[in-house]
């Protein structure tokens, strides 16, 4: 076989704490898409951010082609033909698309070159763009373009992406397969990471899978079935909640004709959404991340007002309320954001259980704090659903991501909610604490509560809603019953491909 | 190299040391500039901690201590629930002035009667002059979002111009011989805030100091507001969600700190100083909010700051007096203090480790 593009050998690099890579072997070939699979944590991000000159590993060696490669910063990695687009946008919403690609790159060429070029790759790869768009109102696929193509100017041999697809509808996935395809055939090697098995099946030639840390096998994707691979990325059997049959009971939660600017400049309005959650029912709400979500929870969690009659619980206007006066009635909800807004960072988990528990639970007589029997909750969250933590006095940033995840639905769950929303619950989330989380959301509908999930992971709003809607640009789509939905009519729902064109390749 | 390494948890060791290693590593690097100003400098460190305290002249110095304490702690206890939540209230000094204007109009109205009721009165109304003087900046930036520092530091500027216009005008004292400044509140007995006992320097201010530091502790620590003054302070975002709301957090914050900087004009007005003139206010507004932050906004580290800062104060005076330190060097001393704090504050949350060598 001939010299592969990029041969990693026993990378390790710790941090205080825990081991985010040991010992990370594999090679990448010419013109091969090689998948880095794993679970969050798993030590994906740290492997490529050392390729990229981003984190210096503490043992190990690279070589590119043969040559012994370690670049000390991302500059030398572009330098030497390795290319990254991160799965959070770096990009400024003021600027246009032209503007942003330039501030990039070493020697800008002047804009008219710039966009010239730009349009040059863009037609050639199948990835339309105006360059003089601003880049605010891109969709978060054409986004992803910008991204690419600032890869793309620099003729890269190796092209990273790190999860690409999390942030796209099922077309627009379709589009960029068919981008990454026709760079392959040019014989860029792409090392491509994420932990949805259907799509490295579909697009990889070769599959490395991580587990805490650890080269835990490899397999070739098309020949390997989506389950062996997530046991081979879980390391156990996987267990798939269970869904009770229920009845639904009458309508708990009634949203019409609700209309709301984004409190930022750069959000999403709501624009005229209708739904009814009943009694015992799990609304699932797809979409793809910057459609409306967060402004959704907040206009449920009391943090955005509306008019009265726009939100109703029971029948009863609730659009005026604040948080407090919402969670007295039994509308209760778990923002996306678990540092800093559904907890504080720096405070205890006993005052980050009062934070949202003190009406319900009781913990406060006359504006006096009951402390111990706000420790006596913390502990109980703590105890019922699995939070691993020395005790309640550790502070919420001591957590890892899954467990303050389970700390901050807990703390809902527990309150015996009438109507729970959740904005995406298992968010970086490990696969054993996202089953515990979504089983935790389908037990408490068994017990009549109407539960809303927000979430971009479609296999866990299929896993566990009865009836899914989609947001798009604000606006909600007509929910339709989950079962027999396929996935193709799903995206079409989340506004299919957002008016971008298919590659022409 | 040396590296900074967040700790996973805030280490509540480092946050009881470090005020005591600020006041050390203060005092190591003061003397050094005292004595690149050709002084002894354990000497002169003594004579600015040691003096006031256990030197011949303490019996003098010690009521002192009370008397330059009392101001500071009860003004730096009220910023301190502001600066919780990350409400920046700078303009102390001029609600400082406002109580006290306010707080002496009101007693000397009444003049020359006699009467129990008159001091009482003139404590509410200090306080509400300070508390009127701080919803200018709050109501501002509740309804307009207008950035409350400024604001309120400027109302500061006011605030002395009023004072300069009370003592040479309204406020002036008719038998006065034309000199600017108002009657003398010490020589009228229902306005006088005397000592309570002879010769210690315990006024009521102090005891009011003592009742704010109290309050303080229990709000922060027992109460709802407090746990939302401290939950904006820490993450507003999640302060919204737990249904704060700001604006009133805001008004508050605010009218509590310019409440007890009004009470606190007030009382050195009627006491110590007992009169309304020109150079009335020497600073505790601001020296307060250094005694804020060295008490890490604690209420009882704010009882210790106060001391301490008074301590500096007074020693500081005496070894001007006595060594011939110039009062800029004090300044700077004072300022270390304040400096090595905030410094060394950075080790309650962050470890210092010296790098492992990279691998190439």
């Amino acid at each position: 076989m001939s010299t592969p593009l990029l041969s990693i050998k026993g990378l390790t690099k710790a941090y205080p704490g825990v081991v985010a890579n040991d010992n990370v072997s594999f090679d990448i070939g010419e013109g091969e898409v090689h998948a880095l699979l794993g679970e969050n944590g798993a030590g994906k991000s740290t492997l490529v951010k050392m390729i990229y000159g981003l984190v210096k590993p503490d043992s190990g060696t690279m070589s590119l082609r043969g040559a012994p490669y370690a670049p000390p910063e991302p500059r030398a990695a572009r330098a030497d033909g390795i290319a990254m687009v991160f799965q959070h946008f770096s990009l400024f919403d003021a600027l246009n698309v032209a503007e942003n690609i330039a501030l990039g790159m070493e020697n800008p060429p002047a804009m008219g070159d710039l966009a010239a070029r730009i349009r040059e790759v863009s037609e050639t790869y199948g990835l339309p763009l105006d360059p003089f768009r601003t880049v605010g109102d891109l969709s978060a696929g054409e986004r992803q373009r910008v991204e690419i193509i600032r890869c793309l100017l620099q003729d890269p041999k190796l092209l990273i992406m790190d999860e690409p697809t999390s942030v796209l509808t099922p077309q627009e996935v379709e589009i960029l397969f068919q981008t990454l395809q026709k760079l392959r055939s040019e014989g860029t090697s792409i090392l491509y990471i994420s932990h949805k098995l259907e799509e490295i099946r579909t697009l990889c030639d070769h599959a490395t899978i991580l587990r805490l840390g650890k080269n835990v096998g490899e397999c070739t994707p098309r020949e390997t079935s989506a389950r062996d691979m997530a046991e081979m990325m879980v390391g156990t059997a996987l267990k798939t909640p269970e869904r009770s049959g229920r009845e639904f009971g009458e309508i708990a939660l009634d949203i019409s004709g609700l209309s709301v600017p984004s409190p930022s400049e750069f959000g999403t309005s709501l624009k005229n959404v209708h739904m009814t959650v009943r009694k015992g029912e799990v609304l699932g709400i797809g979409g793809v991340a910057g459609n409306g979500q967060d402004e959704l929870l907040a206009v449920l969690s009391g943090e955005i007002l509306t008019a009265a009659d726009a939100v109703k619980k029971d029948g009863q206007p609730v659009g005026r309320m604040g948080p407090t006066a919402r969670r007295r009635l039994g509308l209760l909800t778990a923002p996306e954001e678990r540092l800093g807004h559904a907890a504080a960072p720096n405070m205890s988990l006993t005052e980050n259980a009062l934070l949202t528990g003190s009406v319900r639970e009781g913990l406060e007589s006359n504006g006096f704090l009951k402390w111990a029997e706000t420790q006596a909750f913390a502990e109980r969250i703590i105890k019922e659903f699995d939070v691993r933590t020395p005790g309640p006095e550790n502070a919420a940033r001591s957590l890892s991501g899954g467990n303050l995840q389970k700390f901050v639905i807990g703390r809902e769950v527990l309150q015996n909610p009438d109507v729970l929303v959740v904005n995406q619950p298992t968010w970086g989330v490990d696969a054993s604490a996202a089953a515990a989380i979504r089983q935790a959301l389908l037990d408490l509908a068994a017990k009549g509560t109407a539960v809303v999930c927000i979430s971009q992971d479609l296999d866990e709003l299929m896993e566990i809603s009865d009836t899914f809607a989609a947001l798009n640009e604000g606006r909600l789509s007509a929910p339709r019953t989950t079962t027999g939905l396929t996935v193709d009519e799903i995206g079409l729902m989340m506004g299919g491909a957002h008016g971008m064109e298919v590659a022409h390749v | 190299m040396i590296v900074l390494e967040k700790r996973p948890q805030p280490s509540r060791a480092w946050s009881m040391a470090t005020p005591l290693v600020a006041v050390l590593a203060t005092m190591f690097f003061g003397g050094l500039l005292f004595a690149a100003l050709g002084k002894n400098p354990v000497e002169a460190i003594g004579t600015i901690f040691w003096e006031p305290l256990f030197g011949e002249y303490a019996f003098y110095y010690r009521p002192q201590l009370l008397v330059k304490g009392a101001p500071l702690v009860l003004i730096a206890i009220g910023l301190s629930l502001g600066f919780r939540a990350g409400i920046w209230n700078i303009g102390a000094e001029g609600q400082y002035i406002m109580g006290a204007i306010v707080g002496a109009g009101v007693g000397l109205a009444f003049y020359p009667m006699e009467a129990f009721y008159i001091f009482p009165l003139m404590v509410i109304a200090g306080a509400l002059g300070g508390w009127a003087w701080a919803m200018v900046p709050a109501f501002l930036k509740v309804r307009f979002g207008t950035n409350e520092i400024l604001v309120s530091l400027m109302m500061v500027y006011v605030a002395e111009q009023l004072l300069a216009s009370m003592s040479l005008g309204l406020l002036k004292n008719p038998e006065g011989f034309g000199f600017p400044g108002s009657r003398n509140l010490q020589s009228y007995a229902s306005a006088h805030n005397a000592e309570l006992i002879e010769g210690t320097g315990m006024h009521w201010g102090v005891v009011a100091a003592l009742i704010a530091v109290i309050f303080a502790y229990v709000l922060l620590n027992r109460h709802m507001t407090g746990f939302h003054i401290r939950l904006t302070g820490e993450a507003p975002r999640a302060a919204r969600f737990a249904g704060v709301k700001p604006a009133r957090l805001i008004l508050f914050c605010l009218g509590v700190s310019g409440a007890l900087a009004g009470l606190a004009g007030l009382f050195e007005v009627s006491g110590p100083s007992g009169q309304v003139s020109i150079d009335f206010n020497v600073g505790y507004g601001f020296t307060a909010i250094i005694v804020a932050f060295l008490g890490r906004l604690h209420p009882v580290g704010i009882l210790l700051a106060g001391g301490l800062m008074a301590l500096t104060y007074i020693g500081g005076e005496i070894a001007q007096g006595s060594l011939g330190l110039p009062a800029a060097a004090i300044q700077v001393f004072q300022g270390m203090l304040l400096f090595f704090l905030l410094a060394l504050d950075l080790l309650t949350n962050y470890r210092i480790r010296a790098a492992r060598k990279e691998v190439a």
